[in-house]
């Protein structure tokens, strides 16, 4: 990885270590149901435990969400979702925490405003830098380049069915962390956790990987507590969506603080 | 006898290309010029990986190819027609139209060339299961019938709108063994089918094939799709050739994805005498903003794995595509298209709904073919490119032009009948209800299981 900027997400990932515990990274949508509500709730998430907090962009054609993401960056787009928006999403939650705030997006909305242009954006507004769903390095040549110019994190993922070569690739190629994607599929709550999880997570570390979270599929604090035990961080995304549908800012402060207590041994001291 | 202005720089820009010693025909990908290559989740990409390689070694491979051959041949009923249009072609300023029949293979269309090449390739790859997405339903039927042929399981994603469109193709598929998702999602057509079939995919790539049905999506989909379509225009040519002893003055197919131009274009690329037309769906006209004309009206923008011509919004957010024909409601396209639009090697036009509907039913009233809706668009495009090279000519007939008849109209007729004002207030075909004995209905079952299968359908 190259570190000519210091990390954002970095940091905020080995001040959890350094409490003797992985860090938790939260997802929601900017504008769900609407951009202050969606502020309000990054901010829940960062005061009951989350390190980190991924902001994504609600686009037309998101083919890795499961059907709850879908319907809520759904009903953002419907309420008037503008993508400049995220911005404002990512400036209130920083100016209000000290949570690294990365912005989850596909690829079109960021080409469509120029890449350049959106990441200047982005760190302009405190962000950390971006997680990339479907862009890999190898179509990523513009965003090296600003992300390097704008000291930006690139959060490539990789998967159960990433060769060693790609794999050692994608993770060379990132910055801040890698996204270990648990299990082959879309992002949805689910029972377990694969077992792949942790083989993915030791071939990264191998690879030279200094943080990997894992993402996909991890909804309770049983979840969390198996993934702590390997990776870097966990990744919940469905579960929060879900709280914020169905409880507003309150439930996701809620669920945030219960899934936070299975991060590791501070959490069990505490 | 002299050309439209546009069409003469147009070909004096493929000179030029073709002059650098460059040959359009069989570029490889993943990228026609900016356009093409993998926009992708990571976890997708081993399967692509795969499927290339299994497509590349495939290419090489006589026997592949000698089975494909033959699946084309008795399977399909190929070498499909060259039809010369006669009474068709005086609606086109005299121009000689060749029809090439895509229409009368085997499902009523040419996504059958590319749906058995991809079903042997996950047969090769040991796949067990396809899925499909379909907008019309002509990829989703070729798609069932191979998996049916090679004892595939097969899933097909259709927009639920396409689903109401074109309810006769839904029972076909599932006639053919397949099972079949209206997808609710956005828009409910072509796009949303293939998210979610993109989302299947992912989750089950180790038992599944993604047997896409256009020339578009990540590398190696755009050249492996063109590829089991070139039959298309390798056929063409020789025939128009053997017809008319020379190459034609200009050659015509619809695009939604571009699957069926591609194939037919292939041949004809470095071939700088032939103009090459590639009509969009105008819908209810480009300036209603109510249409499908991806690269006549959008902008390079990622959807689906390529970069390509896109129809999207400021912020990068998909629009909506609109045209009577469920084929070509897409809202990009392959692309190989949007590059040979940008050197101006292929004229890219949109034709509006009416325009298609009047040379559907012109067709059908002069040659006794009734097209697919998707293909009538590229009659009414002939009819253009015919009055526009006729132009000025003593004998029109020196001009001939090929149109890609790809499919066939039989899934259109509701649409057309309603277009035709031939419906009455209740959605039957006038003069369809004047019996006064009481249907007959089918027979009665008597056996459990026939029970049960007609429980099961209501």
């Amino acid at each position: 990885m190259t570190e000519q900027f210091a990390s954002k997400s970095a940091a905020a990932i080995d001040r959890a270590k350094a409490e003797g515990r992985a860090a938790l990274v939260g997802y929601l949508p900017a504008g769900y149901p609407t951009v202050q509500d969606s502020i309000d709730a990054g901010i829940a998430l960062a005061r009951n435990g989350a390190d980190l907090i991924e902001i994504g962009i609600p686009y037309s054609d998101p083919v890795m969400d499961g059907p709850v993401i879908q319907a809520a960056t759904t009903e953002a787009i419907n309420n008037g979702f503008r993508v400049a928006n995220v911005f404002d999403v990512v400036a209130g939650i920083t100016a209000a925490t000290d949570a690294a705030v990365l912005v989850m997006t596909y690829w079109n909305p960021v080409m469509r405003m120029g890449v350049d242009e959106f990441s200047r954006r982005l760190a302009e507004s405190g962000g950390a830098g971006l997680i990339t769903p479907d862009l890999i390095p190898d179509e990523a040549s513009e965003w090296f380049e600003a992300s390097d110019k704008y000291g930006l994190d690139r959060v490539f993922l990789v998967a159960p069915s990433s060769t060693p070569e790609r794999l050692d690739m994608t993770v060379k190629a990132s910055r801040g962390f890698v996204y270990a994607v648990s299990i082959m599929g879309v992002t949805g709550t689910r029972q377990s956790v694969s077992s792949t999880a942790e083989d993915v997570v030791a071939r990264a570390h191998a690879a030279g990987a200094e943080r990997v979270c894992v993402g996909l599929g991890v909804s309770n604090p049983d979840h969390v507590r198996e993934i702590a035990e390997y990776a870097d961080g966990v990744i919940v995304g469905t579960a929060l969506v879900a709280a914020l549908r169905d409880g507003g800012v309150d439930a996701v402060g809620q669920l945030t603080k219960n899934l936070s207590a299975g991060l590791g041994r501070a959490a069990a001291d505490a | 006898m002299v050309d439209a202005p546009t069409a003469s720089s147009e070909e004096n820009a493929a000179d030029a290309f073709l002059q650098g010693g460059h040959s359009l025909r069989n570029a490889s990908g993943p990228y026609f010029g900016n356009y093409g290559g993998r926009w992708m989740p990571e976890s997708l990409i081993a399967a692509l990986d795969e499927v290339q390689d299994t497509f590349e070694k495939a290419k090489a491979d006589p026997d592949f190819l000698a089975e494909l051959k033959d699946l084309n041949k008795n399977y399909s009923g190929r070498p499909s027609l060259l039809t010369e249009a006669k009474r068709f072609s005086k609606h086109a300023g005299g121009a000689r139209i060749f029809l090439k029949r895509e229409d009368l293979n085997h499902t009523g269309s040419h996504k059958i060339n590319n749906v058995l090449g991809q079903a042997l390739l996950a047969k090769r790859m040991g796949k067990t299961r396809v899925i499909a997405e379909t907008g019309a339903g002509q990829h989703g039927v070729a798609s069932a019938t191979a998996a049916a042929l090679l004892g595939l399981d097969c899933v097909v994603y259709m927009g639920a709108e396409d689903c109401r469109r074109q309810a006769l193709n839904v029972a076909r598929m599932q006639l053919l063994g397949a099972t079949v998702v209206p997808v609710t999602n956005g828009s409910q057509t072509l796009k949303d089918a293939i998210n979610d079939a993109l989302r299947d995919w992912v989750s089950n790539v180790e038992t599944t094939h993604y047997l896409l049905g256009t020339a578009a999506g990540a590398h190696p989909f755009p050249a492996m799709v063109r590829f089991f379509h070139e039959v298309i225009g390798e056929e063409a040519r020789a025939q128009i050739l053997d017809q008319t002893g020379k190459l034609p003055d200009a050659i015509c197919a619809c695009i939604g994805g571009g699957s069926n131009a591609i194939g037919l274009f292939h041949s004809f690329l470095d071939d700088a005498s032939v103009k090459i037309y590639g009509f969009e769906a105008g819908g209810d006209g480009v300036e209603t903003g109510r249409h499908a004309a991806a690269i006549s009206l959008g902008r390079p923008g990622v959807l689906h794995g390529a970069r390509s011509y896109l129809m999207q919004d400021e912020d990068g957010q998909t629009i909506e595509s609109h045209s009577i024909s469920a084929g070509l409601d897409y809202p990009s396209v392959g692309p190989e298209h949007s590059y040979l639009a940008d050197i101006g090697r292929v004229t890219y036009e949109p034709i509006t709904d009416t325009e298609a509907m009047d040379a559907f039913s012109l067709l059908c009233r002069t040659e006794g073919i009734i097209p697919a809706i998707e293909s009538a668009h590229a009659l009414a495009g002939a009819i253009k490119v015919g009055k526009r090279l006729t132009e000025g000519k003593e004998d029109p007939s020196e001009i001939s032009v090929i149109v890609n008849l790809s499919g066939r109209g039989d899934k259109d007729v509701e649409t057309a009948a309603a277009w035709f004002n031939m419906l009455d207030e209740e959605g039957h075909v006038k003069g369809t209800t004047l019996s006064t004995r009481k249907p007959k209905g089918p027979a009665e079952r008597t056996s459990e299981a026939a029970v049960d299968v007609t429980e099961d359908q209501n």
